[in-house]
């Protein structure tokens, strides 16, 4: 077996290296880089296709992400005004 | 009308070889003919003096420059073998926040008048003397390891390149450029290590040049000599060399150490280990 093993690569941890860096990194790459302004632009996106239909408060909106190496979720919360509230629109546009 | 190249040698990680390579480079393009100056950005840590020989002929440095209290000539250090090659040295003594956006822009700008190339000396870290350094980069000089923390942080510096730099604000490519230091080719052979081609594959930059783990390399800084002056024949020298050509717009192929024992001698080291 030695002398087979003398043709073949293995038992190196090289490979384990290459593949756990690949998953780090592909998972980095994605928080670090793509996130910030990704985040801004969904959450502007989003607030203004509500607003279109029902007046809700700027600062009650929170869009948020998180990427696993599994699954990734993007997380959108809009808390809405109380019913019979006052409506910020009208407001604005009076 | 500025012909000059401003070369950003950094890595993140710190202890890669991110200063002897730095001076290696410097001299082998020195050696090329062109004015070449290599500027350690690394205030408080300076090391740059030490690994080019100069480090009993500082006067005046980079903050200083920064602060008018000397010219950026007095400051600078002709070298004592190349006289087209200098070297500017940081301060030992100030702390980090010395080193100002519009100070280092200023005394860029006015070396950019006075040499071909410029080759800033990055401090570790992904902290402000780290971007400030990559600040006025037109090419980066990306130092790794074939070693996981190196691989990462490199990934994060390349980040940075890409988005921190005056180039990459103006939309323009900042030429980047990967240069892998210690490699051992037989342990990356017998899979121990990683691979010139995995780290390529990973970081997916240009490949500059491939340093092997040597003993050139350390007694050069031991001599206070860059590697290409002082072992010019050695492996290390001819990988700096050749880099340097290649940054100079020579079509030059890079060499990949290869592991060069013979068949036998690889069977009865396996057999041995």
């Amino acid at each position: 077996m030695r002398f087979l093993d003398f043709f073949r690569n293995k038992g190196g941890s090289a490979p384990v290296a290459r593949d756990r860096l690949q998953i780090i990194l592909a998972h980095e790459r994605a928080t670090l880089s793509a996130n910030p302004e990704l985040l801004a632009t969904l959450r502007e996106e989003i607030l203004a296709v509500i607003a279109r239909h029902m007046p809700i408060d700027r600062d009650k909106v929170n869009v948020s992400m998180d990427r696993g190496d599994d699954v990734s979720t993007l997380e959108v919360e809009v808390e809405l005004p109380l019913e019979g509230g006052p409506n910020p629109l009208h407001v604005a546009a009076e | 009308m500025t012909m000059a190249k401003v070369i950003v040698v950094t890595s993140g990680k710190g202890g890669v070889g991110k200063t002897t390579s730095t001076a290696a480079l410097g001299a082998a393009l020195a050696q090329t003919g062109k004015q070449v100056c290599v500027v350690d950005f690394d205030v408080g840590l300076r090391n740059l003096d030490l690994v080019m020989g100069a480090e009993r002929r500082v006067v005046f440095d980079l903050i200083n420059v920064i602060n008018g209290e000397a010219k950026l000539h007095q400051a600078i250090i002709r070298d004592k073998r190349l006289d087209n090659l200098s070297l500017l040295p940081a301060s030992q003594t100030r702390d980090k926040d010395a080193l100002t956006e519009e100070g280092v822009a200023g005394v860029i700008e006015e070396m950019r008048d006075k040499f071909d190339y410029i080759l800033c000396d990055s401090p570790a870290g992904i902290e402000r003397g780290a971007t400030l350094a990559m600040r006025h980069a037109d090419i980066a000089v990306v130092v790794t390891n074939p070693e996981v923390s190196s691989v990462r942080d490199s990934d994060r510096i390349i980040g940075l390149v890409d988005s921190k730099t005056q180039k990459a604000e103006n939309d323009e490519r900042v030429e980047k450029y990967l240069l892998v230091t210690r490699y051992d080719p037989i342990r990356a052979d017998k899979g121990e290590m990683l691979k010139v081609d995995d780290v390529l594959e990973i970081l997916s930059i240009p490949l500059l040049a491939v340093v092997p783990e040597s003993q050139d390399v350390l007694k050069a800084s031991n001599l206070g000599m860059p590697v290409t002056l002082g072992s010019p024949n050695s492996y290390a020298a001819r990988a700096y060399t050749n880099a340097a050509r290649k940054i100079t717009g020579e079509n030059v192929s890079v060499e990949i150490p290869q592991d060069t024992r013979g068949i036998f001698s690889k069977f009865f080291a396996r057999k041995a280990a």
